[in-house]
């Protein structure tokens, strides 16, 4: 936020207060956004994150009721804590959002991601790749004599682990959904 | 009870069921259908503009004068994108106006049709909200709605696109009280917590300013009231954005006049010293904070505004109110009474004795000539013999623009159109245009550049055509004022491209288009000129010519605080230097 790029605590140096008005620290949070079901409304939401230059580090909409016309978009954000309070205003005032929920900052909530990981490889490696599949709990949906394509759901964490450790083993392809979440609890 | 009608004759109905008298715009092939139906009824008048941008900024002219949302019509492609500059005008200076564009046939859409644009995609970040309408039964409610979404909350342009083959069809039409308005309801209602803190700070407060913005206008007349009544009876000093000018009367004992970068030094030295500082409506946008991290370092800062995401979006608010200004200062009056009416009264007037001070600097002093005319000069003429007049000004943008602010004095809110947030040159003399056809009787002057004015000077056709007499008050210097100023200030005077080269001979161009022109170069014959203009019934194009090399003064330079205002040429040169450069 500073223009100055001035650092904490060398306000002697001037008559001000030097101090940043916000923080600069960056924060990665889980915002999920209930949207009318209506053309164009995905592009209102991107366009808010690019024309504004906020970053987009995953995204997932899906239509979640089809009477009342209502999908959830559940975007993965990085900013300071002000750029964060900002998107969170800046999604209330698009007509078509009916409710931003910011899951990070709302006590826990559980976050799913759901990937598809083909690995091709023979001999040892292909029989390692079967053994860790089987540590992570990834199922084989696909199958050739050279090839795998592992399914797997957990946290974006778990998926970026494993999919490190196929790297070596003969990792060809990767597709994620992005993360679905949602607050714990009632309500 | 739903009624079956075309689509084409929807448009009409929804417009007569909201109260529109006036539509601006500009016919072609897409909407062809909406003309015919407009030119069987005599409810509505159309404004026939000359450029798809003219209309949007007449009407943004008729909402800003009205407090009304200000409608246009516009065909598809080539109207629609040229729309698109007066829609973000709009936008940015939260202006209600409702555009309606036509559209080649749905079942043509996405095959690179003749006049197709996406319309609704490109102008989805410059409005509000829009809308492609695909069947005629949805589109009577959404018209509705689109007036809804336009004048609550936050207000601001809209965009309803409608397909050719849409406005044929006949379909049921919804009127107003059963249209869905949808779920956008925005809180207009304050916390009642925040509020009484911020009443608190009123009691204790020893150097308190009030920061009054475009909001407090467009909540309304009676927003403007209650902040006249606030400010009499706390007797706090009050400062107003150039959006706001109007919302205090400038004869008011407690106003300071404009703050910003060419705003007063009393009023930004004010800002700056403050301890309490109260925003009503404004959004500290960069024109008024200057450098951010010295931005009214003492102070602790009220903010109330309408939209959410104003709040902590530059400066931070130690007492945020999500509210109308109308409403809030209402409970602000309510429970300030209830608690007594309690004011620090002789911290107040050691205040006030400061920004006395301060005001004897006498900031708007200028060099007076016998041989040339000043621009301030004129404007001060303006004011004088069109004080107490049922006066409206527009402006365009440059520095014309910011001695308008500074010379002029505003009485009542809606009387003051200027383009703010995106400092659209050209958007004065249509806007003169709109303000004119919604009050016939008024005086409307457009305070003008000549460069300016060229950007949509084909409206005269429009002005002769409606008999609309409109002043057109131009600041001839033959050059980009504003533009050169910075270029002497930060470019070493190389003044590239900043003069208007091969100007035209404005009598004769008045007179061209059925108008009459004056031409005034002498000091001493400008009064003479100015009541010639005033007594004219019929449009006018006023050609004064004006010291060439005129800084505008005083200035916060970019990148500094408020506190580093220059005061005049002597302080000016180099003045922006370092970081401070790469500001606009």
């Amino acid at each position: 936020m500073s223009a100055l790029q001035i650092k904490k605590g060398s306000s002697k140096h001037s008559a001000y207060n030097l101090r940043p008005t916000f923080s600069d620290v960056q924060e990665t949070h889980t915002i999920t956004v209930l949207v009318e079901n209506e053309p164009g409304v995905l592009a209102r939401v991107i366009g808010l994150f690019s024309g504004r230059g906020y970053n987009i580090d995953s995204l997932t909409v899906a239509e979640v009721d089809h009477e009342g016309h209502l999908s959830r978009i559940t975007i993965v954000t990085t900013g300071t804590p002000q750029v964060i309070e900002q998107i969170k205003a800046q999604l209330g005032r698009i007509v078509s959002v009916r409710d931003v929920h910011d899951l990070t900052a709302e006590g826990s909530s559980v976050e799913r991601e759901l990937a598809l990981l083909k690995v091709a490889s023979t001999g040892d490696k292909r029989v390692e790749a079967l053994r860790l599949a089987d540590i992570f709990r990834a199922q084989v949906v696909d199958s050739t004599l050279e090839s795998f394509v592992f399914q797997l759901t957990g946290t974006p964490d778990k998926i970026d682990a494993f999919a490190e450790l196929m790297r070596p083993l003969g990792l060809v392809q990767v597709a994620r959904t992005g993360v679905a979440a949602l607050a714990r609890g009632k309500a | 009870m739903t009624r079956q009608m075309t689509g084409a004759k929807m448009v009409v109905q929804a417009l007569k069921d909201q109260g529109v008298d006036t539509v601006f715009g500009y016919p072609g092939g897409a909407v062809l259908p909406i003309y015919d139906e407009i030119f069987q009824q005599n409810d509505i008048r159309h404004i026939l503009v000359r450029h798809e941008q003219a209309a949007i900024h007449a009407a943004e002219g008729y909402a800003r004068s009205t407090g009304k949302p200000g409608v246009a019509l516009v065909t598809s492609g080539p109207g629609a994108t040229n729309a698109v500059t007066g829609l973000t005008d709009a936008l940015l200076d939260s202006i209600p106006i409702v555009v309606l564009s036509g559209q080649v046939p749905t079942f043509m859409i996405g095959s690179d049709a003749f006049q197709e644009a996406d319309t609704v995609g490109i102008t989805r970040p410059c409005t509000k909200h829009n809308w492609l309408v695909k069947e005629t039964d949805k589109l009577s409610g959404i018209l509705h709605q689109a007036f809804h979404v336009a004048t609550s909350g936050r207000p601001g342009p809209v965009l309803v696109d409608i397909p050719k083959d849409v406005q044929f069809a006949t379909g049921d039409y919804t009127p107003k009280p059963q249209a869905p308005i949808g779920h956008y309801q925005p809180q207009v209602k304050g916390d009642i917590e925040t509020i009484t803190q911020l009443v608190e700070a009123i009691e204790r407060a020893e150097k308190p300013v009030f920061y009054t913005g475009g909001g407090v206008i467009n909540s309304g007349p009676g927003a403007s009231h209650l902040l006249r009544e606030l400010v009499e009876a706390t007797g706090f000093p009050i400062t107003s954005t150039l959006m706001g000018l109007g919302a205090y009367p400038a004869s008011g004992k407690a106003w300071l006049g404009m703050l910003g970068m060419h705003g007063l030094y009393e009023a930004n030295l004010a800002m700056h010293g403050c301890d309490l500082m109260i925003n009503i409506g404004a959004r500290f946008d960069d024109r008024i904070t200057g450098r951010l991290d010295a931005f009214s370092p003492r102070s602790k800062k009220a903010h109330i505004d309408i939209d959410p995401s104003s709040i902590n979006k530059v400066i931070k608010a130690d007492m945020p109110i999500v509210g109308d200004v109308g409403h809030v200062l209402e409970d602000v009056l309510k429970i300030w009474k209830a608690r007594g009416r309690k004011v620090n009264r002789e911290a107040i007037a050691k205040w006030w004795q400061q920004i006395e001070e301060w005001k004897k600097v006498k900031c708007l002093t200028y060099k007076q000539s016998e041989t040339v005319i000043k621009p301030q000069y004129a404007l001060e003429r303006l004011e004088a013999l069109t004080k107490g007049r049922d006066r409206y000004i527009t402006t365009e943008v440059g520095q014309h623009q910011m001695w308008a602010a500074q010379y002029l004095g505003f009485e009542d809110p809606n009387r003051w159109m200027t383009s703010g947030g995106l400092g659209t040159m050209g958007y004065g003399f249509p806007a003169s245009v709109g303000v004119q056809v919604a009050h016939p009787e008024a005086l409307v002057i457009n305070v003008a550049g000549e460069a300016s004015w060229l950007m949509n000077m084909q409206e005269m056709g429009t002005a002769v055509q409606f008999n609309l007499p409109v002043k057109q008050f131009i600041l001839n210097n033959e050059r980009l004022g504003m533009v050169r100023q910075w270029q002497q200030l930060l470019h070493g005077e190389r003044y590239s491209q900043s003069w208007s080269e091969a100007l035209p001979d404005f009598v004769k161009l008045a007179e061209a288009f059925g108008a009459k022109g004056i031409i005034c170069k002498d000091p001493k014959d400008l009064d003479d000129a100015i009541m010639e203009m005033l007594d004219h019934d019929g449009p006018v194009i006023f050609d004064c010519l004006v010291e060439k090399h005129e800084n505008c003064f005083p200035m916060i330079p970019s990148g500094e605080p408020h506190n580093k205002m220059l005061l005049g040429d002597a302080q000016a040169t180099n003045a922006i230097a370092g970081k401070g450069a790469v500001l606009v």
